[in-house]
């Protein structure tokens, strides 16, 4: 899809990109038309401010190729490093992942089974709970593309997509112009449940201020109303939200024709973690005895999606997976990453495309920093400054193709800007599963 | 007397365009540490945009400029940018869900006398 215009002035050649994907959030918006300038891409038409600053600040790095205990080393000399802690590790741990492509997850995955590691993705940190939650109480789910098209009521629920997802809003829930909602935003109802009132409060009709850690009571008062049974008007000391405040927003919910409860972290991150993700899905099932409901969880990451559906199609769970047994056995809170380094049980760990230095809690960072760490990463990163092999690495959607997947499932291809003299993770990865397996094959003749 | 608050850490915007412009510029590192409040909460005890507090519980404890958090945040609320300092408040237990609790954090804070 690239054409290329030469330019007699121009010092470098210019480019023009069209429908390429921002890889920033989970909206992984496809309609970008980039400009590239050389290694630089100097517009990014329909992205918004965060897939600006995602596509302008991605230069070639000025990093060497990888580092090895901190000084600088060739590719090669890194792989046999990665290649030989991770073979000779007991209990690896192979975490990220939400930031690369579903090729470069693949090999992850592959890599991880040979050397009999634990596999886990952010995931476990971000909409883990829905994970679990999904299993428990199933997920009555649609596409963006639905949404956008038939949704006349959205709930927006611990979460700020006016600042972490700023396209959902304009080109998926709030505002478009669809097929059953022809007015757009005039034909859709919209309600906003957090503890802040964040700049997305602005955005809807309904703004619920619910006191912190009461998500699960408001959900499940909601379910009662939703199933015709007395509430307690009590709901409002724990939740901050009036009783008949509650049965107007039910009401509402019930006329709607198509609603969509979209969920964030605020749910899953605080106390009752996946039990309140229950509830909220939970919810969404028992509307749909008066009218269509559907609950989406909001992902953060490019690919973090991609990241679950590929750990579940070739292990059969999304995340937290032990691999040491030769099969796959899921356990949230044993095989988490979270827990495996707070308790100290990882000797070894495979990073991709992620930062857990810069997020897990200290006792998981007090044990990543005492173990031989290999970071994949293009950037250098709290983790890169503390690892045993750290390679810089191309821009997954920037510099490489792929593909990844949206927040709703749906697969969609990169469609790269500009070439980087840095390897992809998928190479990198590639290059270090097939020296695990030399060491292997050499270890049994 | 130490007052009580619930820390929420989370996202902003401004962490996110930051953050790609590396996560070691001034931008990124003023995000990830300073902590919002309420104003009214900042009246009543007498802190004001820049001055340090101490925010601690059972985990950790950090040492963070304040600014006001305006009608965003609650009475009582706290929020952070997540990073360095809110790794810090945050304890290892998942309650087997391998999220360990990151929102809605009890923490006790003190301000700084400098
Ligand atoms: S909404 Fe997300 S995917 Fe879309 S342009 Fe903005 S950052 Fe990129």
């Amino acid at each position: 899809m690239a054409t290329e215009i030469d330019q007699e002035k121009a010092p470098a050649k210019l480019k023009i990109v069209e429908d390429a994907t921002c890889t920033f959030c989970g909206c992984v918006c496809d309609d970008m038309e980039l400009t590239v300038e050389g290694n630089t891409i100097t517009k990014a038409k329909n992205a918004c401010v965060l897939g600006k600053s995602w596509f302008f600040n991605h230069h070639i790095e000025d990093r060497p190729e990888a580092m090895i205990d901190g000084q600088p080393a060739s590719y090669d000399e890194a792989f046999d490093v990665a290649a030989d802690v991770l073979f000779h590790s007991q209990y690896a741990i192979t975490y990220g992942l939400s930031d690369t492509t579903c090729e470069a997850q693949r090999v992850a995955v592959a890599i991880t089974d040979w050397i009999g590691g634990n596999l886990d993705t952010t995931t476990s940190v971000c909409h883990g709970p829905s994970g679990m939650a999904f299993q428990g109480v199933g997920e009555v789910t649609a596409t963006l593309g639905e949404i956008r098209n038939r949704a006349d009521y959205l709930i927006f629920w611990g979460g700020n997509p006016a600042e972490s997802h700023p396209r959902h809003f304009t080109k998926y829930s709030l505002m478009p112009k669809g097929q059953f909602v022809p007015n757009g935003r005039k034909d859709r109802t919209a309600v906003l449940i957090d503890v802040r009132k964040t700049k997305s409060a602005k955005a809807v009709d309904t703004f619920l201020q619910i006191r912190p850690r009461s998500d699960f009571e408001l959900a499940w008062a909601l379910r009662g109303l939703a199933r015709g049974i007395d509430v307690d008007p009590s709901v409002e000391e724990k939740t901050g939200i009036p009783l008949e405040q509650l049965v107007e927003v039910m009401e509402g919910m019930k006329r709607a024709k198509f609603g969509a409860i979209l969920f964030g972290m605020g749910v899953t991150m605080t106390r009752g973690k996946h039990i309140n993700s229950e509830a909220v899905l939970a919810l969404a099932r028992d509307m749909n005895r008066h009218t269509r409901w559907i609950a989406k969880p909001m992902r953060g990451h490019g690919n973090v999606t991609g990241a679950d559906n590929v750990v579940s199609w070739s292990t059969g769970y999304p995340f937290g997976v032990s691999l040491t047994r030769g099969y796959p056995r899921f356990n949230p809170g044993e095989f988490t990453s979270s827990d495996l380094l707070a308790r100290r049980e990882a000797d070894a760990a495979l990073i991709i495309a992620s930062d857990p230095m810069s997020n897990f809690s200290q006792p998981a960072r007090d044990h990543l920093a005492s173990i031989p760490v290999v970071v994949l990463d293009p950037k250098l990163s709290d983790t890169a400054r503390i690892a045993k092999v750290a390679f810089t690495t191309a821009t997954y959607g920037i510099n490489t193709t792929g593909t990844v997947y949206r927040m709703d499932d749906i697969p969609l291809p990169l469609r790269p800007a500009f070439e980087s003299p840095f390897k992809s993770d998928y190479e990198i990865l590639k290059a270090i599963e097939a020296r695990i397996r030399k060491r292997q094959l050499q270890a049994v003749s | 007397m130490p007052a009580e608050f619930i820390l929420i850490p989370g996202r902003t915007s401004k962490q996110g365009t930051s953050l790609n412009e590396g996560k070691y510029t001034d931008n990124y590192q003023t995000e990830i540490n300073t902590l919002q409040m309420n104003p009214d909460d900042m009246d009543r005890l007498s802190i004001a945009e820049g001055d340090v507090v101490r925010v601690w519980n059972s985990f950790g404890s950090v040492d963070v400029p304040v600014k006001s958090g305006k009608a965003e945040l609650p009475i009582g609320v706290l929020f952070i940018s997540y990073g360095d300092k809110s790794c810090r408040l945050m304890g290892g237990e998942t309650h087997g869900s391998g999220m360990p609790d990151s929102k809605g954090l009890d923490v006790l804070l003190e301000k700084v006398e400098s």
